[in-house]
Protein backbone atom coordinates (compact mmCIF):
# COMPACT_ATOMS: atom_id res chain seq x y z
CA UNK A 1 0.00 0.00 0.00
CA UNK A 2 1.27 3.73 -0.70
CA UNK A 3 2.64 5.50 2.05
CA UNK A 4 0.20 7.96 4.38
CA UNK A 5 1.78 11.30 2.41
CA UNK A 6 1.14 9.63 -1.11
CA UNK A 7 -2.89 8.87 -0.03
CA UNK A 8 -3.12 12.62 1.23
CA UNK A 9 -1.79 13.99 -1.94
CA UNK A 10 -3.91 11.33 -4.10
CA UNK A 11 -6.88 12.46 -1.99
CA UNK A 12 -6.51 15.71 -1.75
CA UNK A 13 -6.58 16.10 -6.06
CA UNK A 14 -10.00 14.39 -5.93
CA UNK A 15 -11.52 17.62 -3.82
CA UNK A 16 -11.59 19.84 -6.92
CA UNK A 17 -12.21 22.89 -4.67
CA UNK A 18 -9.43 22.18 -2.20
CA UNK A 19 -6.48 23.80 -2.95
CA UNK A 20 -2.60 21.74 -2.96
CA UNK A 21 -1.25 21.33 0.32
CA UNK A 22 -4.48 22.01 2.66
CA UNK A 23 -4.88 18.33 3.21
CA UNK A 24 -2.40 16.60 5.85
CA UNK A 25 -2.81 13.12 7.65
CA UNK A 26 -3.76 15.11 10.60
CA UNK A 27 -6.45 17.00 9.00
CA UNK A 28 -10.01 16.49 9.94
CA UNK A 29 -11.49 16.42 6.48
CA UNK A 30 -15.10 17.12 7.84
CA UNK A 31 -13.90 20.79 8.91
CA UNK A 32 -12.51 21.54 5.14
CA UNK A 33 -15.12 24.48 4.74
CA UNK A 34 -16.25 23.45 1.47
CA UNK A 35 -16.74 19.88 2.61
CA UNK A 36 -20.19 18.73 1.48
CA UNK A 37 -22.47 15.18 1.36
CA UNK A 38 -20.72 14.62 -2.02
CA UNK A 39 -17.42 14.52 0.01
CA UNK A 40 -18.34 11.18 1.04
CA UNK A 41 -19.07 9.51 -2.68
CA UNK A 42 -15.60 11.24 -3.49
CA UNK A 43 -13.89 9.35 -1.08
CA UNK A 44 -15.74 6.44 -1.23
CA UNK A 45 -15.07 6.49 -5.22
CA UNK A 46 -11.15 6.77 -4.71
CA UNK A 47 -11.13 4.42 -1.66
CA UNK A 48 -12.57 1.81 -4.13
CA UNK A 49 -11.11 2.79 -7.20
CA UNK A 50 -7.30 2.60 -5.48
CA UNK A 51 -7.87 0.02 -3.71
CA UNK A 52 -10.65 -2.17 -4.60
CA UNK A 53 -11.94 -1.40 -1.07
CA UNK A 54 -15.57 -0.72 -0.62
CA UNK A 55 -16.51 1.53 2.26
CA UNK A 56 -20.22 1.54 3.58
CA UNK A 57 -21.75 4.43 5.21
CA UNK A 58 -21.06 3.48 8.92
CA UNK A 59 -17.45 3.02 8.46
CA UNK A 60 -17.42 6.15 6.99
CA UNK A 61 -19.01 7.93 9.87
CA UNK A 62 -16.27 6.50 12.45
CA UNK A 63 -13.68 8.28 10.49
CA UNK A 64 -12.62 11.76 10.75
CA UNK A 65 -9.24 12.51 9.89
CA UNK A 66 -7.37 11.78 6.44
CA UNK A 67 -5.50 9.05 8.96
CA UNK A 68 -8.18 7.51 9.95
CA UNK A 69 -9.55 6.76 6.64
CA UNK A 70 -5.85 5.31 5.84
CA UNK A 71 -5.74 2.74 8.48
CA UNK A 72 -9.35 2.20 8.20
CA UNK A 73 -8.03 1.03 4.20
CA UNK A 74 -5.17 -0.73 6.03
CA UNK A 75 -7.10 -2.71 8.01
CA UNK A 76 -9.44 -3.67 5.19
CA UNK A 77 -6.51 -4.97 2.75
CA UNK A 78 -5.04 -7.05 5.33
CA UNK A 79 -8.61 -8.83 6.49
CA UNK A 80 -8.86 -9.47 2.66
CA UNK A 81 -5.30 -11.38 2.48
CA UNK B 1 -29.03 -14.81 -10.26
CA UNK B 2 -32.02 -14.49 -11.98
CA UNK B 3 -30.56 -14.84 -16.02
CA UNK B 4 -32.88 -15.92 -18.48
CA UNK B 5 -33.94 -14.71 -22.08
CA UNK B 6 -37.15 -14.15 -23.40
CA UNK B 7 -37.60 -14.96 -27.22
CA UNK B 8 -39.89 -13.82 -29.89
CA UNK B 9 -40.57 -9.92 -28.66
CA UNK B 10 -39.35 -6.84 -29.74
CA UNK B 11 -39.57 -2.98 -28.58
CA UNK B 12 -41.65 -1.29 -31.44
CA UNK B 13 -41.37 2.00 -30.56
CA UNK B 14 -40.91 4.58 -27.76
CA UNK B 15 -42.59 7.51 -26.26
CA UNK B 16 -41.44 10.14 -23.19
CA UNK B 17 -43.55 12.96 -21.89
CA UNK B 18 -42.27 15.84 -19.12
CA UNK B 19 -44.13 18.47 -17.31
CA UNK B 20 -43.12 22.03 -19.59
CA UNK B 21 -42.67 23.88 -16.15
CA UNK B 22 -38.89 23.45 -15.66
CA UNK B 23 -37.16 23.97 -12.84
CA UNK B 24 -33.85 25.15 -12.92
CA UNK B 25 -31.22 24.03 -9.87
CA UNK B 26 -29.82 27.62 -9.36
CA UNK B 27 -32.92 28.74 -8.45
CA UNK B 28 -32.87 26.13 -5.81
CA UNK B 29 -32.77 27.59 -2.01
CA UNK B 30 -29.03 25.98 -1.01
CA UNK B 31 -27.48 27.58 1.66
CA UNK B 32 -24.54 28.72 -0.55
CA UNK B 33 -23.31 29.58 -4.03
CA UNK B 34 -20.46 27.02 -2.98
CA UNK B 35 -23.29 24.51 -2.14
CA UNK B 36 -25.59 24.89 -4.74
CA UNK B 37 -22.36 24.64 -7.33
CA UNK B 38 -21.14 21.62 -5.74
CA UNK B 39 -24.52 19.79 -5.78
CA UNK B 40 -24.63 21.05 -9.93
CA UNK B 41 -20.86 19.58 -10.11
CA UNK B 42 -21.87 16.47 -8.39
CA UNK B 43 -25.27 15.33 -9.38
CA UNK B 44 -24.76 16.72 -13.12
CA UNK B 45 -28.27 18.03 -12.74
CA UNK B 46 -28.88 21.63 -14.31
CA UNK B 47 -32.62 21.70 -14.62
CA UNK B 48 -35.54 19.54 -13.64
CA UNK B 49 -39.44 19.27 -14.43
CA UNK B 50 -42.12 20.06 -11.98
CA UNK B 51 -45.57 18.19 -12.33
CA UNK B 52 -48.19 20.71 -11.63
CA UNK B 53 -50.04 19.63 -8.65
CA UNK B 54 -53.22 18.34 -10.93
CA UNK B 55 -50.98 16.22 -13.49
CA UNK B 56 -50.17 12.76 -12.16
CA UNK B 57 -47.54 10.24 -13.47
CA UNK B 58 -50.28 8.23 -15.05
CA UNK B 59 -51.12 11.79 -17.02
CA UNK B 60 -47.48 12.20 -18.35
CA UNK B 61 -47.92 8.05 -19.76
CA UNK B 62 -50.88 8.68 -20.71
CA UNK B 63 -49.97 11.38 -23.16
CA UNK B 64 -46.96 9.46 -24.35
CA UNK B 65 -49.00 6.46 -24.88
CA UNK B 66 -51.57 7.98 -26.87
CA UNK B 67 -49.55 10.11 -29.54
CA UNK B 68 -47.08 6.62 -29.54
CA UNK B 69 -50.03 4.53 -30.72
CA UNK B 70 -51.53 7.05 -33.44
CA UNK B 71 -47.91 7.82 -34.66
CA UNK B 72 -47.51 3.70 -35.06
CA UNK B 73 -50.85 3.32 -36.17
CA UNK B 74 -52.24 0.42 -33.64
CA UNK B 75 -55.07 -1.30 -33.76
CA UNK B 76 -56.19 -0.72 -29.77
CA UNK B 77 -57.82 -3.98 -30.30
CA UNK B 78 -54.42 -5.78 -30.40
CA UNK B 79 -53.36 -4.60 -27.28
CA UNK B 80 -53.29 -7.36 -24.81
CA UNK B 81 -51.18 -5.80 -21.83
CA UNK B 82 -51.06 -2.75 -20.25
CA UNK B 83 -48.33 -2.66 -17.16
CA UNK B 84 -47.75 0.37 -14.98
CA UNK B 85 -44.29 0.89 -13.31
CA UNK B 86 -44.64 3.40 -10.77
CA UNK B 87 -43.96 4.25 -6.88
CA UNK B 88 -46.54 7.17 -7.35
CA UNK B 89 -50.12 5.56 -8.58
CA UNK B 90 -53.09 7.50 -8.72
CA UNK B 91 -54.90 5.39 -6.00
CA UNK B 92 -54.07 3.53 -3.55
CA UNK B 93 -56.37 1.25 -5.49
CA UNK B 94 -57.22 0.52 -7.97
CA UNK B 95 -54.36 -0.25 -10.00
CA UNK B 96 -53.79 3.01 -12.05
CA UNK B 97 -53.25 0.30 -15.32
CA UNK B 98 -56.51 -0.27 -15.52
CA UNK B 99 -57.57 3.06 -15.32
CA UNK B 100 -55.12 3.54 -18.40
CA UNK B 101 -56.90 0.32 -20.15
CA UNK B 102 -59.69 2.60 -20.50
CA UNK B 103 -58.83 6.01 -20.73
CA UNK B 104 -56.53 5.03 -23.97
CA UNK B 105 -59.91 3.39 -25.54
CA UNK B 106 -58.03 -0.35 -25.60
CA UNK B 107 -60.32 -3.28 -25.22
CA UNK B 108 -61.72 -5.00 -22.06
CA UNK B 109 -59.87 -8.51 -23.45
CA UNK B 110 -56.55 -6.57 -22.12
CA UNK B 111 -54.43 -7.84 -19.16
CA UNK B 112 -53.79 -4.35 -16.70
CA UNK B 113 -51.85 -4.06 -13.55
CA UNK B 114 -49.03 -2.29 -11.73
CA UNK B 115 -45.79 -2.91 -10.53
CA UNK B 116 -44.27 -0.93 -7.82
CA UNK B 117 -40.92 -0.76 -8.44
CA UNK B 118 -38.38 2.56 -9.43
CA UNK B 119 -35.07 2.92 -10.28
CA UNK B 120 -35.04 -0.64 -12.29
CA UNK B 121 -38.41 -0.21 -13.15
CA UNK B 122 -37.89 -0.17 -16.24
CA UNK B 123 -35.93 -3.33 -16.28
CA UNK B 124 -38.02 -5.29 -14.76
CA UNK B 125 -40.94 -3.95 -16.37
CA UNK B 126 -39.91 -5.18 -19.98
CA UNK B 127 -38.81 -8.89 -18.81
CA UNK B 128 -42.12 -9.22 -17.11
CA UNK B 129 -44.35 -7.68 -20.27
CA UNK B 130 -41.96 -10.03 -22.76
CA UNK B 131 -42.48 -12.89 -20.62
CA UNK B 132 -46.46 -12.37 -20.76
CA UNK B 133 -46.30 -11.38 -24.69
CA UNK B 134 -44.24 -14.55 -25.60
CA UNK B 135 -46.63 -16.81 -24.85
CA UNK B 136 -49.73 -14.63 -26.45
CA UNK B 137 -50.34 -15.91 -30.34
CA UNK B 138 -49.83 -12.54 -31.94
CA UNK B 139 -50.49 -8.37 -31.15
CA UNK B 140 -48.83 -5.88 -28.58
CA UNK B 141 -47.90 -4.97 -25.25
CA UNK B 142 -47.99 -1.02 -23.33
CA UNK B 143 -45.33 -0.81 -21.04
CA UNK B 144 -45.68 2.53 -18.82
CA UNK B 145 -43.39 3.39 -16.41
CA UNK B 146 -43.11 6.90 -14.69
CA UNK B 147 -43.31 8.91 -11.77
CA UNK B 148 -44.61 12.55 -10.06
CA UNK B 149 -41.15 12.21 -7.81
CA UNK B 150 -42.06 15.58 -7.07
CA UNK B 151 -45.30 14.51 -4.81
CA UNK B 152 -42.90 12.93 -2.01
CA UNK B 153 -39.65 14.87 -2.21
CA UNK B 154 -39.67 17.59 0.42
CA UNK B 155 -39.34 21.60 -0.62
CA UNK B 156 -36.93 22.12 1.71
CA UNK B 157 -34.88 18.54 1.40
CA UNK B 158 -32.22 19.99 -0.43
CA UNK B 159 -30.71 16.75 -0.82
CA UNK B 160 -33.81 15.00 -2.85
CA UNK B 161 -36.11 18.12 -4.01
CA UNK B 162 -33.46 18.98 -6.72
CA UNK B 163 -32.30 15.99 -7.72
CA UNK B 164 -35.56 14.44 -8.66
CA UNK B 165 -38.03 15.00 -11.47
CA UNK B 166 -41.07 14.33 -13.02
CA UNK B 167 -41.22 11.95 -16.12
CA UNK B 168 -43.74 9.29 -17.76
CA UNK B 169 -43.20 7.02 -20.55
CA UNK B 170 -44.80 4.66 -23.04
CA UNK B 171 -43.04 1.70 -24.47
CA UNK B 172 -45.08 -0.50 -27.20
CA UNK B 173 -43.82 -4.22 -27.42
CA UNK B 174 -44.77 -6.69 -30.30
CA UNK B 175 -45.08 -10.44 -30.73
CA UNK B 176 -42.77 -11.21 -33.65
CA UNK B 177 -41.60 -14.84 -34.39
CA UNK B 178 -37.86 -13.97 -35.56
CA UNK B 179 -36.97 -11.18 -32.68
CA UNK B 180 -33.92 -11.77 -31.42
CA UNK B 181 -34.05 -12.55 -27.67
CA UNK B 182 -33.42 -10.14 -24.60
CA UNK B 183 -31.52 -11.25 -22.10
CA UNK B 184 -32.11 -10.18 -18.66
CA UNK B 185 -30.01 -10.40 -15.17
CA UNK B 186 -32.58 -9.19 -12.79
CA UNK B 187 -31.66 -8.80 -8.65
CA UNK B 188 -33.37 -7.76 -5.25
CA UNK B 189 -31.46 -7.29 -1.77
CA UNK B 190 -34.51 -6.33 0.50
CA UNK B 191 -31.70 -5.58 2.90
CA UNK B 192 -31.42 -1.79 1.55
CA UNK B 193 -35.06 -1.23 1.77
CA UNK B 194 -34.59 1.51 4.36
CA UNK B 195 -31.99 3.16 1.91
CA UNK B 196 -34.58 4.65 -0.03
CA UNK B 197 -38.28 5.05 1.29
CA UNK B 198 -41.12 7.05 1.82
CA UNK B 199 -41.68 5.42 6.06
CA UNK B 200 -45.65 7.44 6.11
CA UNK B 201 -48.71 6.61 4.77
CA UNK B 202 -48.86 3.00 4.04
CA UNK B 203 -50.10 0.34 6.43
CA UNK B 204 -46.91 -0.16 8.90
CA UNK B 205 -46.96 3.52 9.30
CA UNK B 206 -50.57 4.54 8.58
CA UNK B 207 -51.36 8.15 8.62
CA UNK B 208 -51.34 10.18 11.40
CA UNK B 209 -51.60 13.70 12.60
CA UNK B 210 -47.74 13.36 13.12
CA UNK B 211 -47.13 12.17 9.43
CA UNK B 212 -47.05 15.79 7.93
CA UNK B 213 -44.67 17.31 10.77
CA UNK B 214 -41.40 18.44 9.36
CA UNK B 215 -38.34 17.89 10.91
CA UNK B 216 -34.35 18.88 10.16
CA UNK B 217 -32.93 16.28 9.86
CA UNK B 218 -29.38 17.83 8.97
CA UNK B 219 -28.70 21.26 7.64
CA UNK B 220 -30.89 21.87 5.40
CA UNK B 221 -32.62 18.62 4.94
CA UNK B 222 -36.22 18.69 6.03
CA UNK B 223 -38.59 16.09 5.96
CA UNK B 224 -42.08 14.54 7.07
CA UNK B 225 -42.87 10.80 7.61
CA UNK B 226 -44.37 11.08 3.94
CA UNK B 227 -41.45 12.58 2.43
CA UNK B 228 -38.93 10.60 0.35
CA UNK B 229 -35.85 9.90 2.48
CA UNK B 230 -32.42 8.77 0.88
CA UNK B 231 -29.68 7.65 2.34
CA UNK B 232 -27.08 8.80 -0.49
CA UNK B 233 -24.06 7.00 0.79
CA UNK B 234 -25.45 3.84 1.46
CA UNK B 235 -27.46 4.33 -2.50
CA UNK B 236 -23.26 5.20 -3.12
CA UNK B 237 -22.23 1.76 -1.77
CA UNK B 238 -24.77 -0.60 -3.34
CA UNK B 239 -24.50 0.57 -6.77
CA UNK B 240 -20.56 0.63 -6.57
CA UNK B 241 -20.81 -3.02 -5.42
CA UNK B 242 -23.37 -4.64 -7.78
CA UNK B 243 -23.93 -2.57 -10.63
CA UNK B 244 -20.98 -3.57 -12.92
CA UNK B 245 -21.35 -7.17 -11.59
CA UNK B 246 -24.81 -7.62 -12.78
CA UNK B 247 -23.56 -6.28 -16.61
CA UNK B 248 -20.51 -8.22 -16.55
CA UNK B 249 -21.84 -11.44 -15.29
CA UNK B 250 -24.83 -11.19 -17.91
CA UNK B 251 -22.24 -10.32 -20.76
CA UNK B 252 -20.15 -12.87 -19.31
CA UNK B 253 -22.83 -15.46 -19.75
CA UNK B 254 -23.70 -14.93 -22.97
CA UNK B 255 -19.94 -14.42 -24.46
CA UNK B 256 -20.77 -10.77 -25.50
CA UNK B 257 -17.43 -8.52 -25.03
CA UNK B 258 -18.10 -4.78 -24.01
CA UNK B 259 -17.01 -3.71 -27.16
CA UNK B 260 -19.80 -5.18 -29.55
CA UNK B 261 -22.49 -3.11 -26.86
CA UNK B 262 -23.35 -0.06 -28.87
CA UNK B 263 -24.81 1.94 -26.22
CA UNK B 264 -24.86 1.51 -22.09
CA UNK B 265 -28.46 3.17 -20.82
CA UNK B 266 -27.64 3.63 -17.25
CA UNK B 267 -30.68 4.79 -14.87
CA UNK B 268 -29.61 7.98 -14.61
CA UNK B 269 -29.03 8.33 -10.36
CA UNK B 270 -26.67 10.98 -10.21
CA UNK B 271 -23.64 12.25 -12.11
CA UNK B 272 -20.65 11.59 -10.37
CA UNK B 273 -22.00 8.04 -9.10
CA UNK B 274 -22.64 7.46 -12.92
CA UNK B 275 -19.57 7.98 -14.06
CA UNK B 276 -18.11 6.14 -11.47
CA UNK B 277 -19.44 3.41 -12.62
CA UNK B 278 -18.53 4.00 -16.34
CA UNK B 279 -15.15 4.31 -15.53
CA UNK B 280 -15.06 1.00 -13.15
CA UNK B 281 -16.70 -1.09 -16.11
CA UNK B 282 -14.05 0.41 -18.64
CA UNK B 283 -16.35 1.89 -20.82
CA UNK B 284 -16.03 5.06 -23.38
CA UNK B 285 -17.97 7.94 -22.52
CA UNK B 286 -19.41 8.01 -25.92
CA UNK B 287 -21.42 4.47 -25.35
CA UNK B 288 -22.90 6.15 -22.09
CA UNK B 289 -25.90 8.73 -22.91
CA UNK B 290 -27.39 11.08 -20.47
CA UNK B 291 -30.24 12.80 -19.43
CA UNK B 292 -29.58 14.06 -15.73
CA UNK B 293 -28.26 17.33 -16.84
CA UNK B 294 -31.79 18.45 -18.13
CA UNK B 295 -34.17 16.22 -16.44
CA UNK B 296 -32.47 15.03 -13.16
CA UNK B 297 -33.38 11.69 -11.81
CA UNK B 298 -37.14 10.70 -13.87
CA UNK B 299 -37.25 7.14 -12.00
CA UNK B 300 -38.61 4.16 -13.87
CA UNK B 301 -38.71 6.39 -16.90
CA UNK B 302 -34.85 7.71 -16.23
CA UNK B 303 -34.42 4.85 -19.14
CA UNK B 304 -36.39 5.56 -21.65
CA UNK B 305 -36.04 9.16 -21.50
CA UNK B 306 -32.24 8.91 -22.16
CA UNK B 307 -33.41 6.87 -25.45
CA UNK B 308 -35.90 9.00 -26.63
CA UNK B 309 -33.33 12.40 -25.65
CA UNK B 310 -30.27 11.27 -26.76
CA UNK B 311 -30.59 8.14 -29.39
CA UNK B 312 -33.58 9.11 -31.35
CA UNK B 313 -32.04 8.96 -34.22
CA UNK B 314 -29.54 6.04 -33.94
CA UNK B 315 -32.36 3.87 -32.73
CA UNK B 316 -34.96 4.75 -35.66
CA UNK B 317 -32.50 4.31 -38.77
CA UNK B 318 -29.88 1.44 -36.95
CA UNK B 319 -29.44 -1.75 -35.71
CA UNK B 320 -28.24 -1.51 -32.23
CA UNK B 321 -27.01 -3.75 -29.46
CA UNK B 322 -27.89 -2.16 -25.79
CA UNK B 323 -27.42 -2.57 -22.64
CA UNK B 324 -30.15 -1.30 -20.53
CA UNK B 325 -29.19 -1.36 -16.22
CA UNK B 326 -31.53 -0.06 -13.66
CA UNK B 327 -30.67 0.18 -10.16
CA UNK B 328 -32.04 1.49 -6.74
CA UNK B 329 -35.20 1.73 -4.58
CA UNK B 330 -35.46 -1.72 -3.31
CA UNK B 331 -32.86 -2.28 -3.41
CA UNK B 332 -33.78 -4.27 -6.29
CA UNK B 333 -31.62 -3.65 -10.03
CA UNK B 334 -31.02 -5.57 -13.41
CA UNK B 335 -29.68 -5.08 -16.44
CA UNK B 336 -31.02 -6.26 -20.17
CA UNK B 337 -28.74 -7.02 -23.24
CA UNK B 338 -31.07 -6.78 -26.65
CA UNK B 339 -30.73 -5.92 -30.15
CA UNK B 340 -33.17 -3.09 -31.38
CA UNK B 341 -33.86 -2.63 -35.30
CA UNK B 342 -35.69 0.54 -36.54
CA UNK B 343 -37.95 1.66 -33.67
CA UNK B 344 -40.25 4.01 -33.75
CA UNK B 345 -39.41 7.04 -31.41
CA UNK B 346 -41.59 9.78 -31.11
CA UNK B 347 -40.05 13.12 -30.50
CA UNK B 348 -40.82 14.46 -26.79
CA UNK B 349 -43.71 15.81 -25.89
CA UNK B 350 -43.80 18.09 -23.20
CA UNK B 351 -47.00 19.15 -21.17
CA UNK B 352 -48.27 22.07 -20.24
Amino acid sequence: MMDIDTFTRNLESEFEEVETGRLTPLTNYRDIPEFNSMYALIIIAFIDSEFDVLLTGEELRKTNTVKDLYELVRNKLQEKE
Amino acid sequence: MAIFEIEKVEITGIACCVPENTIRTVDFPFSSEQDCRAFINGTGVEETRYAPEEVCASDLCYEAAERLIKDLNIDKEQIKIVVFVSQSPDYFLPATAIILQDRLGISKSCMAFDIGLGCSGYVYGLSVISGLLRNIPSGHALLLCGDKSTFSTHPKDKSTRPLFGDAGSATILTKREEASPMHFNLQSDGSGFESIIIRGGGTRNPYSLFSTEDREIEKDIWRNELSLEMDGVEVFNFSLREVKKNIFHLLDSLHVDKEEVDFFVMHQANKFLNETIRKKMGVGIDKVPYSIGRFGNTSSASIPLTLVTELAEKLQSEQLNLLLCGFGVGYSWGSVYLHTSNVKVYPLIELK
